[in-house]
């Protein structure tokens, strides 16, 4: 036998020990519900998912062991790597869609905008809900025409409301918006573009100014761009960034003189990984939240000491504890197992399939009480859905303001008003059925 | 007038940092006709490695020198793990050898070095000075020093050094070089030394405007259309592609954009690139191959 055969024989063999041993210890996952975690533990974004990840995995990790699973049914999380990318985001959900080694799939949370539309007509096929709290699409809404889409949470075109809300509380009124400028910087990129349209709409209900101005992906270089906001004379500047972008912003505008307190950033430019690169011309820099950081929360408490202390959390850097990015991962794990706790009171305590998911998800009802039963208060704020409105009836953020080391809370939650743009988005919606050949449901919730 | 003036020297400013990039490649090829997709990760490599010893308490000019020294290593490492094995292979063959080389750069930096997003301060102020009516960055200024520093260096090291004379005989003839006596691993461990050192000083000039951080090595898209103008083999041609892209695409974007309702500035740059490809394959300053048939 030559050393080439021998070498092929020990690796074949090796990989048959492996391929057997992988099989006969694979968990079984029968009576347990699948959560399959969408992760991008490698590429440019990792840096945000890993606390986000952390957070997720510590809080399902904390009803599995502490509370003995959601009414006494585990949660089984597998890891499916997408490296942020599209592609394989799909390979994941195929992988996951049926359900894992007897565990039953009843939601799945893609973890990007990107892929949350690409599935869209790949989970009308497969009748599967697709949940992105934070990042779904705004039409989607409309679940009379989107029956497996959940953008829950928040949406881009409250966001713009929730600026010119906060932008009107700081004037002295709504009435006192009139004539003034408000630049748009925006990530030159659907999502970036997403709030053009909303803007447009209330510059001319309030009457202020709306200057957009876009900016290339990744956004390194935005000399010319805080120019223009500059020679515009632009009163505040809603920064909706992403990655580098937004402490390239930052770092620009005190170049060309702009006060960091005039600046609101989107969500996604609102996470501690933002505003540190900037050093100290972030400071007093505002930002949007829905996720608010902090560990000042009851669950958060809970989480420390049940999980982090034990040395049981999926952080490896404890600082992390609390962040943005730490408490999005925490609060989106609450919606799924909320989402389960529905379901259980319709269907039995028992794993939920796709339809038993849909229902649950499109039923909803985080009310005050339970936000207070879970020790969420402040960290959520009241979501209940329904067919006519898979995002939720009361969309709110915080305004968050950097203080050089860590974000302060600046005010408690600015309520969206869910009616001035329902018939837009409705509109959109029922136009998008009508070009896909989709009947819409009708709501009998 | 004192607009479109000031948005030119802003675009000349981005410009000269897009050619701190451009460099880094344009050495590799002169020495190897090569071009080394793994430069970004080597920028990305460097300036975590940096950044991840001043974090730990090392004074500036020692982490400068010992991140130096690392690229220095890993250099040796690259010549005598993937160059040398493929010696005298296609440079396709080559190309694709770095593009491996970046996956494995990009990989072992996250291993070693975590994925957090880290701050980056040199000390130079990022605020803007009045020059002649004309807003301009103190930090571009430096920044422009700093390049047009590194680029005389070069130059004097290529023009007047032994080392220098070799590596372009090299670039001019491999072949003639080794036969006479030049030894080509040792010129592209030297050749790669200089670009991990230059990748280096890149990235810390782009890291400290951005945050040290994995989408850093991104920054290297916009040396593409750079080398494309300024020709693959050429340093001044580095900084005049640098210059030119800077300015046209900064112009490009206050007055073209609006027009489409975008920004343009992005692909802009590639136009431009492909125009020269037209027109002039090598380049503004690159060698003009002539093969015989």
């Amino acid at each position: 036998m030559s050393l080439f055969t021998k070498a092929m024989s020990l690796a074949t063999a090796a990989m048959a020990v492996t391929l057997m041993s992988s099989a006969s210890f694979a968990e079984d996952g029968s009576g347990q519900q699948l959560y399959p975690l969408f992760t991008y533990r490698t590429g440019p974004y990792a840096p945000s998912f890993i606390p986000f990840g952390a957070g997720n995995i510590d809080y399902l990790r904390y009803i599995n062991e502490v509370e003995g699973g959601v009414d006494g049914v585990k949660i089984l999380v597998q890891e499916c790597e997408t490296a942020y990318t599209i592609e394989r985001g799909i390979e994941c959900y195929e992988r996951y869609k049926n359900g894992y080694n007897g565990a039953l799939t009843a939601a799945i949370y893609p973890h990007s905008s990107g892929l949350d539309v690409a599935l869209t007509d790949k989970a009308r096929i497969d009748k599967i809900p697709i949940v992105s709290p934070g990042g779904g699409q705004n039409i989607a809404t409309d679940g009379r025409v989107f029956p497996y889409q959940y953008p829950l949470v928040f949406d881009y075109w409250s966001e713009a409301q929730i600026i010119v809300d906060y932008i009107a509380q700081q004037a002295g009124g709504y009435d006192k918006l009139k004539g003034l400028k408000i630049a748009t910087l925006y990530h030159d990129s659907g999502y970036g573009r997403d709030t053009i349209e909303p803007l447009g709409i209330l510059a001319k209900k309030y009457g202020f100014e709306d200057i957009q101005i876009p900016v290339p992906h990744p956004g390194e270089q935005q000399q010319t761009q805080w120019q223009q906001i500059r020679r515009a004379n632009a009163d505040w500047v809603f920064l909706r960034g992403w990655g580098v972008m937004t402490p390239v912003a930052i770092k620009t505008a005190a170049r060309v003189g702009f006060p960091a307190d005039r600046i609101i950033g989107d969500i996604w430019s609102g996470s501690e990984d933002d505003a540190r690169p900037a050093g100290a011309a972030a400071k007093g820099y505002l930002a949007v939240s829905v996720f608010p950081p902090g560990t000042d929360y009851g669950i958060l408490k809970t989480l420390k000491k049940d999980i982090l202390d034990k040395g049981e959390s999926d952080l490896k850097d404890n600082s992390k504890f609390g962040t943005v990015y730490y408490n999005y991962g925490v609060i989106e794990a609450i919606t799924f197992v909320e989402a389960l706790r529905t379901g259980h009171k319709k269907f039995g305590n028992r794993p939920l399939t796709a339809a038993e998911g849909q229902w649950a998800l499109e039923n909803l009802d985080i009310d005050q009480k339970r936000i207070a039963e879970l020790g969420a208060e402040g960290l959520i704020s009241p979501l209940k859905t329904s067919i006519d409105n898979h995002k939720g009836e009361t969309i709110a953020a915080k305004i968050i303001q950097w203080n050089g080391q860590s974000w302060d809370t600046r005010t408690d939650w600015i309520k969206a008003d869910a009616s001035l743009f329902a018939d837009v988005i409705k509109a959109k919606a029922a136009a998008y059925a009508k070009e896909k050949g989709i009947q819409p449901r009708v709501a009998t919730n | 007038m004192s607009y479109f003036f000031e948005t030119l020297v802003s675009g000349l400013f981005a410009g000269v940092m897009y050619s701190l990039v451009a460099i880094g490649f344009v050495l590799i090829y002169k020495a190897s006709g090569v071009f080394n997709f793994a430069q970004g990760a080597m920028l990305l490599f460097s300036a975590l490695t940096f950044v991840t010893l001043t974090e730990k308490g090392m004074p500036f000019a020692l982490a400068f020198i010992v991140t130096s020294l690392v690229m220095v290593v890993i250099a040796i490492l690259i010549e005598w793990l993937v160059l040398r094995p493929l010696r005298n292979r296609d440079p396709l063959t080559l190309f694709m050898a770095t593009l491996g080389l970046s996956y494995v750069i990009e990989g072992f930096a996250q291993l070693l070095m975590g994925m957090d997003v880290h701050m980056l301060d040199l000390g130079i102020p990022d605020v803007a000075v009045q020059v002649g009516g004309i807003y301009v960055s103190q930090f571009d200024i430096i920044a422009s020093l700093i390049a047009l520093t590194l680029v005389a260096t070069l130059a004097i090291a290529f023009n007047k050094t032994r080392m220098g004379i070799s590596l372009r005989a090299v670039a001019a003839d491999t072949l003639a070089a080794q036969s006479i006596g030049i030894r080509l691993p040792v010129i592209w461990r030297i050749v790669w030394s200089v670009a991990g050192i230059v990748a280096l000083v890149a990235g810390l000039v782009w890291g400290s405007r951005q945050g040290v951080q994995y989408s850093l090595s991104l920054v290297t898209l916009k040396a593409l259309p750079v080398l494309i103008i300024g020709g693959f083999s050429s340093i001044p041609g580095a900084i005049a592609g640098g210059l030119l892209v800077g300015a046209t695409e900064a112009l490009a974007d206050i007055y073209v954009g609006p027009l489409v309702n975008g920004s343009v500035s992005t692909w802009f740059a590639y136009i431009l690139a492909v125009g020269f490809l037209l027109i002039r394959p090598a380049g503004l300053f690159g060698d003009r191959e002539i093969e015989r048939v």
